[in-house]
């Protein structure tokens, strides 16, 4: 990524911008670039879409789509990236998602009123269900996980017969019928007028986040401070401080351009008593929806747990070299089963929005999400020889991926032809990744 | 010498090890005193690397025990044998290389802050001591370790090594991967650490090596030990013949000269 600490360098002192290339400039910044051309080509994508619909493709409305609608591939892509570092695969997960949305909808139908007596009028019915899902979904990945790193099948047969196995096991779960009649509560998690934050939430909670990015890089430079560390120069602080801020709050400014159906907002405004209707009519923000939110903060987590925790220093240092990982003493089995039961916890989350967004389950949500979560990955840089990937980049992925189907369904292209597009983007983006790194080493 | 007064620091008795029917080591007793290093030769397959890595932990023993400091002890993993100070530096260097300098020196006992998270700043200072006592144009503290020269790849497995307070230290070949400067580091290295007390098993095809760094010397031929000896008593050219013909000097016979000169 940067090859800084090679350069000469004086402990403590900021390096001289002697060398003033480009690539020099970009190196000071310590910026992944990887990410950064990611990004580009992200923008790249939604820019020709906008270019060819006449302008309508990049507006609130069709980004908000978009992300909700990538959100849980993106969500279960972060954990597909462990397990793929750790030279591993789980091709179990869209029928576990089939199987805990299932879960959900017979939990909030039957389960909880009948069994446990948890009416609809209780308050946090969503929140049991959701501790409940995801129980389920780190028990079956806790079994799986089991299985592949103390029993040693490996992980491709253990989790293509999970994929088998547990879909019909959806089946059994509501006898071939389909459930409907999700908690109210438990849908805003799929999104939606009413599934999102809010115009002032969204503005709060990115001043938090700019406020939030603002202190991580104090904090770096104190602690590279303390050390006698080089640290970056105070113009590629200042940058990068500038830049996360501005996304941060164009974020909010684009999902905040977005507003209620004038029938809703009018529905609601008498509903809860809003006073009298203002000239145009009530014009309520959406701001952020709910799966985004979760988005940001499974890859907030997630990148925690890979970068700041053992577990994900373990995970990366047995993709590097499994053996050097058990010689240091390293519990290589427990490290590769927990890999497994956070892809579990992942999918009932991805199941939660699923669930919520249809309001009930079918027999076939979630089927071939194992292949897009890995192409999402695959996308973002995590590589199949292990040891290699990041969270971020399997986050933008899923996005590469939802902007490419829903640009062409925009387009109006049917969905076989996505597929061809979406196979050809996965083989180009890693036969340019692979041809970079080798350029590069 | 008078070191069979003291207690061993490492009693290796009877160890086999077998893979399948294979006997990779049979039979072998080995004793290791504090400050001592004793060089373990032979040839390729002669069983050197087993039954080391039965002492590191990283392949059990199918029969026989190990004593340290007198007392027996269960290594069954390389955890273990960290509990007893026994430090290994590994011929292939075992390193996780798609991470880097710090990362490797602390794996598997990672600085944390009191949370519980990784405290990379901290493992990162000291690293930088440890580099800079070892190798000091050591600065590539922040790539991932397979973009570092074999010499520099050898200081990180050899920091890791003796930065844990290495009371027992096991070096498979240290120095074939390096360059003559390199050598003569490693060299100075573990004279210094045999100085601060510490005993080391020295693997090694170099025989100069081994004369010049060790007291003691074991030949193993065919997963058995030939001898013990002590430097002082024989030549190199009688430990060439034990590593080849897997006798004693004594034992040598004339036609078995004969043979040696021969594949020179």
């Amino acid at each position: 990524m940067t090859n800084l600490a090679e350069a000469p360098s004086q402990p403590g002192q900021q390096r001289s911008g002697a060398g003033t290339s480009i690539r020099r400039l970009i190196a000071q910044t310590e910026i992944d670039v990887r990410l950064f051309g990611m990004l580009v080509a992200l923008a790249v994508i939604l820019l020709t879409f906008n270019v060819l619909s006449g302008g309508t493709f990049i507006r609130p409305t069709n980004m908000v789509t978009l992300s909700v609608q990538g959100a849980g591939i993106a969500i279960i892509a972060t954990g597909m990236v462990l397990v793929i570092v750790s030279r591993n695969i789980d091709l179990s997960v869209g029928s576990l998602v089939g199987f805990v949305a299932m879960s959900y909808a017979l939990l909030m139908t039957d389960l909880l009123p009948d069994v446990l007596g948890i009416g609809p009028d209780f308050p946090f019915r969503w929140a049991i269900a959701l501790a409940i899902g995801i129980g389920i979904g780190a028990a079956f990945g806790a079994l799986q996980g089991f299985i592949i790193a103390y029993i040693g099948v490996p992980s491709f047969i253990v989790t293509l017969g999970g994929l088998l196995s547990i879909r019909g096991l959806v089946w059994y779960l509501s006898n071939g019928a389909a459930v409907s009649g999700i908690d109210r509560n438990f849908q805003l998690l799929g999104g939606g007028a009413q599934g999102s934050l809010g115009g002032t939430l969204t503005w709060v909670a990115a001043i938090i986040g700019c406020l939030a990015i603002i202190a991580l890089l104090v904090n770096s430079r104190r602690q590279r401070r303390r050390f006698d560390f080089p640290v970056r120069p105070m113009w590629a602080e200042l940058l990068l401080a500038v830049a996360g801020c501005v996304a941060v709050l164009g974020l909010a400014a684009f999902a905040n351009a977005n507003h209620w159906p004038q029938g809703l907002a009018n529905r609601i405004a008498i509903e809860q008593n809003w006073g009298p209707t203002p000239e145009g009519g009530w014009q309520v923000q959406t701001g952020l929806p709910f799966p985004i939110l979760l988005v940001i903060g499974v890859g907030l987590v997630m990148t925690w747990l890979a970068t700041r925790r053992r577990f994900g220093r373990y995970v990366y240092a047995y993709g590097g070299n499994p053996d050097a990982a058990e010689l240091a003493g390293i519990n290589t089995r427990m490290t590769i089963l927990k890999t497994y039961v956070v892809m579990g916890i992942l999918c009932a989350i991805a199941a939660a929005i699923a669930a919520a967004r249809l309001n009930g389950a079918t027999l076939d949500i979630g089927v071939s999400y194992e292949l897009y979560v890995i192409a999402a990955a695959v996308i973002g840089g995590t590589s199949f020889t292990g040891g290699i990937g990041t969270i971020s980049g399997a986050i933008v992925g899923a996005f590469v991926m939802a902007s490419l189907a829903y640009g062409l369904s925009y387009m109006g292209v049917i969905s076989p032809g996505q597929n061809v597009a979406a196979g050809i983007v996965l083989i180009t983006a890693v036969g340019f990744d692979t041809y970079n790194r080798r350029r590069g080493s | 010498m008078t070191v069979a007064e003291r207690t061993p620091l490492v009693e290796l008795r009877h160890i086999s090890v077998a893979f399948g029917g294979v006997h990779a080591v049979r039979d072998v007793s080995l004793d290791l005193y504090a400050g001592e290093v004793v060089g373990l030769v032979g040839g390729n397959g002669a069983g050197k690397t087993t039954l080391m890595r039965v002492l590191s932990g990283a392949h059990p023993a199918g029969a026989g025990e190990v004593r340290v400091d007198g007392k027996r002890v269960t290594i069954t993993n390389p955890r273990d044998a960290k509990r007893y100070n026994i430090e290994t530096i590994y011929q292939t260097l075992a390193l996780a290389e798609n991470v880097d300098a710090p990362a490797n020196l602390f794996l598997g006992r990672e600085l944390t802050t009191r949370l519980g998270s990784l405290d990379d700043s901290a493992m990162e200072a000291e690293t930088r001591k440890v580099m800079g006592r070892l190798n000091p144009n050591f600065k590539s503290f922040k790539q991932p370790v397979q973009s570092l020269s074999g010499g520099q790849r050898q200081g990180v497995a050899i920091a890791r090594a003796v930065h844990f307070n290495a009371r027992i230290l096991i070096m498979d070949e240290p120095t074939a991967a390096l360059g003559p400067a390199e050598t003569a580091q490693v060299r100075n290295l573990i004279r210094q650490l045999k100085d601060e007390g510490i005993g080391i098993f020295l693997i090694s095809h170099d025989i100069h090596d081994v004369f010049d760094l060790s007291e003691r010397i074991s030949v193993m031929y065919h997963g058995e030990i030939v001898g013990t000896i002590d430097k002082e008593t024989v030549t190199p050219e009688d430990v060439l013949g034990m590593i080849i013909l897997g006798k004693k000097p004594d034992e040598v016979t004339d036609s078995d000269r004969a043979a040696i000169e021969l594949r020179r």
